[in-house]
């Protein structure tokens, strides 16, 4: 049996929690479908459930922990009544009002939920290097998540590929555990903000390996070395190495959105005056449509703008 | 469900004939998403299988010898030998999943 809400969230990062607590708190009961459990960054509580200290977010003087700051979130919009589904969406129909969502625990034939408006807030993944053995190898030397496997390189030499502030939060989190660190870069400058580089460059236990990128990862049961080639003057070398962290951006979670809600071409949602998308009703919030800021902060921002367009939206029985 | 350690380890393998391994850690976020799950599974699945975790802080030694590089890291042990290994965070229908392959 499908089930009618007046709002649905599709996604439970900083920007759909925030979406959820303004619309709870302004009575549309919303159904927040938060995600499937997963070690990949879409899953419940976002990208900064994969963080450690967020120092950054206002309101921390001495920072905090990214799935607490996460679980605060929620717990804060479940007090105002926000409903939690532990379930990916797997397929939108917003040919016509109200909107039909499909979830992955749910049979084929009839929409899990009949919205009469949706938020999307999906985020961003994290992008592999897409080389042979790749993803086999994680878990095995591979990883994209420096907080999750970190510690299990104690004293060992690994590399941390990218140039931006995920790839430098990466490197110097590892320092900790790691004798040597290596930042591998395409470019001979880095991305990342100033304090981020500033930091990172002056670590003594981080070493930048510029104008390079990673070629072939090495090893069979576990990653052995990795080769890079020198994007300048094309000359291969082979740099023995027990852990690879993969940093090198991200990519919009719109998937199932393709072809439905007008995108970029970079595959972001496009919004304009707010929240506003391509489709009357539908509103989107958080890195699913910003590659140009990316924070909690920011995407919390926008969760609060996509709610009060929402609501000024249903309010103005457009709907109907 | 059972805590291990590195002592209890051998005892804990080979008395189980079904047991599922939790290599988990306080710091790890995605340890903390499946925690709940496990519990559940525990319980459904009494008698048939036993689950176990282990901190890999305080138990490197066997973390080590499973050759645990990334956790989650689940390990199914089916008299004593690993039959199933699972790197990763995942749903409570796609670990059943693999997990129902081996009762």
């Amino acid at each position: 049996m499908s089930k009618n809400v007046k709002v649905a969230i599709i996604g439970s990062g900083p920007a759909g929690l925030t979406a959820a607590i303004y619309t709870a708190r302004a009575n549309f009961e919303p159904v927040v479908i938060e995600g499937e459990i997963s070690s990949t960054s879409d899953q419940p509580g976002g990208q900064l459930m994969l963080t450690t200290d967020i120092e950054n977010f206002p309101g921390f003087i001495n920072g905090i922990d990214g799935p607490l700051l996460m679980g605060n979130f929620r717990a804060q919009a479940e007090r105002f009544g926000a409903a939690f589904h532990t379930a990916k969406v797997t397929r939108v129909d917003f040919s016509e009002r109200p909107f039909k969502l499909w979830t992955s625990d749910a049979n084929e034939d009839e929409p899990t939920y009949i919205a009469d408006s949706v938020i999307v807030s999906t985020g961003a993944r994290s992008i592999m290097l897409g080389l042979e053995k790749e993803l086999e190898l994680i878990g095995h030397g591979v990883s994209t998540c420096a907080t999750c496997d970190g510690f299990f390189f104690r004293g060992k030499e690994i590399a941390v590929v990218g140039g931006g502030d995920s790839a430098m939060e990466e490197a110097l989190f590892l320092t900790k555990f790691a004798t040597r660190v290596f930042v591998i870069v395409r470019r001979s400058e880095l991305r990342a903000s100033k304090i981020m580089a500033d930091r990172a460059k002056s670590n003594p236990k981080i070493t930048f390996i510029w104008n390079s990128v990673v070629t072939e990862l090495i090893g069979d049961s576990s990653l052995e070395a990795i080769t890079l080639r020198d994007t300048l003057t094309n000359d291969e070398t082979k740099l023995p190495l027990s852990g690879l962290f993969v940093a090198i951006g991200h990519a919009p979670n719109t998937d199932i959105f393709d072809g439905v809600i007008d995108l970029d071409d970079a595959k972001y949602i496009v919004t304009h005056d707010g929240t506003y998308t391509s489709i009357a009703g539908v509103f989107a919030c958080g890195d699913v449509q910003d590659h140009t800021y990316r924070q909690a902060i920011t995407a919390a921002g926008s969760g609060c703008m996509a709610a009060i367009d929402l609501e000024r939206y249903l309010d103005s029985g457009e709907t109907h | 469900m059972k805590v291990l350690s590195d002592s209890t380890f051998d005892e804990t393998l080979f008395s189980e004939d079904l047991l599922l391994v939790d290599f988990w850690a306080e710091w790890c976020g995605p340890c903390k998403m499946i925690a709940p799950i496990l519990e559940e599974i525990s319980h459904e699945k009494k008698g048939v299988l036993e689950i176990g975790k282990l901190d890999v802080d305080d138990n490197m030694e066997t973390a080590r010898r499973y050759e645990v590089m990334s956790i989650p890291t689940l390990i199914l042990f089916k008299k004593g030998e690993p039959v199933a290994r699972l790197v990763g965070a995942r749903s409570k229908s796609a670990l059943l999943k693999e997990i129902e392959n081996h009762l």
